[in-house]
């Protein structure tokens, strides 16, 4: 009996645990070769800066990058442009700026310190230039959707032709892998948008590929460190859990007990 | 405590020590005779401390970089993920800590259900730790609300909302929790004032909990009383403190896996969209450690009596050492109690399981039923149990296992009844 409740419980969770993992997602996210998965997983500096461009020049129209500051695309475990790169791109851009002495706001080119430039003054501008849909901040986008970068990728190339007898509004879109499978964006990326400049081919699942390279870093600047330490920190333990075992076999073989 | 004759060997010591007795009660710490016999399970104690202290000190640092403001909250907590140095990590350990937290204070409060810890002469040790799991639930659930993302916004709308189902005065309730008419900046503000309040709370709870420990002595596998100190017993220090420290760095390697492997596996995607009280989330979901509660809310249909279910599913262990009956602590020596211990773990698994679910069709029915089999199993099973099962022989003592011994026997039995046996 306590055997058969033993064995039914674990039964029972091996069965639930499939049953949840794949009822929640009723189609199946398309996934790649991600470089950042697993305890070793890294990103690829050329896919991040590949993502970047695409970012800056497909996105970045309607979607701000709010926590993310110029300087950060030179740190460390980032795309790692060199710090003249990383200015030389902020120059590109200008920000508001002021109230100067005569109290007068102005813009002036970023600088590495600022935050990215945003694409509308404010959430009412967003949505009123994008049909009342509010384009969301991507900083930590692939940390707040369910299925991760899996799922964004999955999007982004999830356009099809709705099936037969789904009706749709003005300005929606159908798509395989959204929410309720609409969406209001159209969809953002074909072949050849962007031109790489290391010669890589712009296929769709290439570009969608980089950019949510990119988009997973900004959400976990710090990933790259994060796997670093924690393969040194387990590591550690291990060992000295190790150590920790053998001397508490020692002080306990001094009386009879087995410990 | 009385059998401690315990003298410093130094003169500022003796000195000292007359006027403050500090080191007689460290010396009654490192001395202080334990059940030799205490398996891998007993380890949680000192496990849980670990987890009180780390998570004080990591929410102090959080603290001193956090902004509980509505407006600031969210981009207080991305600005610690980015830009503060190891921002990242002290979050994550934090978070991810109150979830090893609840882990270990659920397999704490299992295996004190297991080995029959409640029992005389231990029930106040088991209601103080009670009082430490309900402020527990409430530190964790204003802790999450802080991050002001969706279902931090979410889940305290829907939980303060539960106030008001008070009969009369519950909508009042609500509007002075919320500090206004809805959760807002108000509502955030104290709940970051009480989450910062309620650890040292913890803490002075978790101090009477092993001073009312150290006056019983701890339980033991086998559930027998003991005499202490004997050959039963090992002093605390090095024997327990070592193998306390071995199961702590075990326990580590499955915290620092999710630490730094999984950060944001226990939590929900949802909290990393900014609280935006005009869109709701598709499933509000509180924390994996609440669902079983939560699943015995949604289980009845009417609000008042869902609040009450819920209170008295955790209230009704406080009152656990008198319902149940039998005066055997340990489940090893009862063979009925032992296969219902384990359908209540099942029982509580299933219930947490529901809860994260839509309260819907099959799951709905499934939820009632095993809450109505949780309340059973404390108010009906037990009660009978006690009277009717036919317990095993326990042993004399731990280190001879000769059959006969007896509980709450004080002192355990006398040599008379010994040749009588």
């Amino acid at each position: 009996m306590l055997k058969f409740v033993k064995y039914f419980s674990l039964i029972f969770f091996l069965i639930t645990g499939n049953i949840v993992s794949s009822a929640e997602n009723a189609e199946k996210l398309l996934t790649t070769d991600w470089t950042f998965k697993g305890p070793f997983g890294k990103f690829d500096r050329a896919s991040l800066q590949r993502g970047y461009q695409v970012y800056q020049e497909v996105c970045a129209s309607c979607h701000s990058l709010k926590y993310m500051s110029y300087r950060n695309l030179s740190e460390e475990g980032g795309p790692e442009f060199s710090v003249q790169e990383a200015k030389a791109i902020a120059a590109n851009f200008e920000i508001l700026d002021g109230p100067n002495p005569e109290g007068e706001m102005f813009t002036r080119p970023a600088r590495l310190s600022d935050k990215f430039a945003m694409p509308y003054a404010n959430e009412e501008e967003a949505k009123s230039a994008n049909g009342g849909a509010y384009p969301p901040d991507m900083s930590v986008l692939v940390k707040a959707r369910k299925g991760g970068a899996d799922y964004v990728y999955s999007v982004l190339l999830g356009y099809e032709e709705p099936p037969v007898g789904m009706k749709l509004d003005d300005g929606v879109h159908y798509n395989k892998y959204m929410y309720g499978n609409k969406i209001k964006m159209p969809a953002p990326l074909s072949e050849g948008l962007v031109e790489y400049a290391d010669g890589t081919s712009a296929t769709e699942q290439q570009m969608a590929k980089d950019v949510v390279s990119f988009l997973m870093w900004t959400a976990e600047p710090h990933l790259e460190q994060r796997h670093k330490i924690g393969f040194r920190a387990i590591v550690y333990l291990i060992i000295l859990s190790i150590l920790v075992y053998f001397s508490m076999k020692k002080i306990w073989s001094r009386i009879e007990t087995e410990v | 405590m009385s059998e401690h004759n315990y003298q410093p060997k130094s003169k500022f010591g003796k000195w000292f020590n007359d006027r403050l007795p500090l080191l007689t009660l460290a010396n009654h710490l490192t001395d202080y005779p334990t059940p030799k016999n205490l398996n891998y399970w007993w380890t949680f104690g000192g496990i849980l401390t670990f987890c009180l202290i780390t998570q004080i000190i990591t929410g102090l640092v959080l603290a001193m970089h956090y902004i509980a403001h509505a407006d600031l909250a969210f981009s207080s907590v991305e600005h610690i993920m980015r830009d503060v140095n190891y921002g990242w990590l002290i979050r994550y350990i934090h978070a991810n800590g109150a979830s090893m937290f609840f882990l270990a204070v659920y397999i704490h409060i299992f295996r004190s259900l297991f080995y029959g810890s409640y029992k005389a002469p231990r029930e106040i040790i088991w209601i103080l730790g009670i009082m430490i799991y309900l402020l527990m639930m409430a530190a964790a659930f204003m802790g999450y609300v802080l991050p002001w993302g969706q279902m931090s916004f979410w889940g305290a709308t829907v939980i303060t909302n539960l106030f008001s189902a008070i009969p009369l005065v519950g909508e009042s309730i609500t509007t002075w929790l919320w500090g206004g008419y809805s959760v807002d900046n108000p509502t955030l503000t104290r709940f970051f004032t009480l989450h910062y309040l309620i650890p040292f709370l913890i803490l002075g709870l978790v101090v009477l909990h092993i001073w009312a420990l150290h006056v019983p002595g701890n339980n033991n596998p086998i559930g027998i009383d003991i005499k202490k100190p004997s050959k039963d017993t090992v002093s605390f220090h090095p024997y327990i403190v070592v193998k306390d420290l071995f199961a702590l760095l075990l326990f580590l390697i499955l915290f620092a896996f999710f630490v730094f492997y999984s950060p944001n596996v226990l939590g929900h995607a949802d909290n990393y969209i900014e609280a935006n009280p005009l869109v709701t989330p598709a499933h509000i979901v509180p924390e994996w450690y609440l669902l079983p509660f939560y699943a015995i809310l949604r289980s009845i249909p009417d609000k008042l009596m869902g609040v009450i279910a819920m209170l008295s599913a955790i209230l009704i262990l406080a009152a656990l050492p008198w319902l149940d009956t039998s005066k055997i602590r340990s489940a090893v020596f009862r063979p009925l109690y032992k296969q219902f211990y384990w359908i209540l773990v099942l029982d509580v698994l299933i219930l947490g399981y529901v809860g994260a679910m839509p309260a819907e069709g099959l799951y709905l029915l499934i939820a009632r039923i095993g809450t109505a089999y949780y309340f059973a199993h404390f108010l009906i099973i037990l009660p009978i149990l006690g009277k009717v099962e036919k317990t095993l022989p326990l042993p004399m003592s731990i280190s001879e296992p000769i059959l006969g011994g007896s509980l709450n026997a004080e002192p355990a039995r006398s040599k008379e009844d010994f040749q009588k046996l």
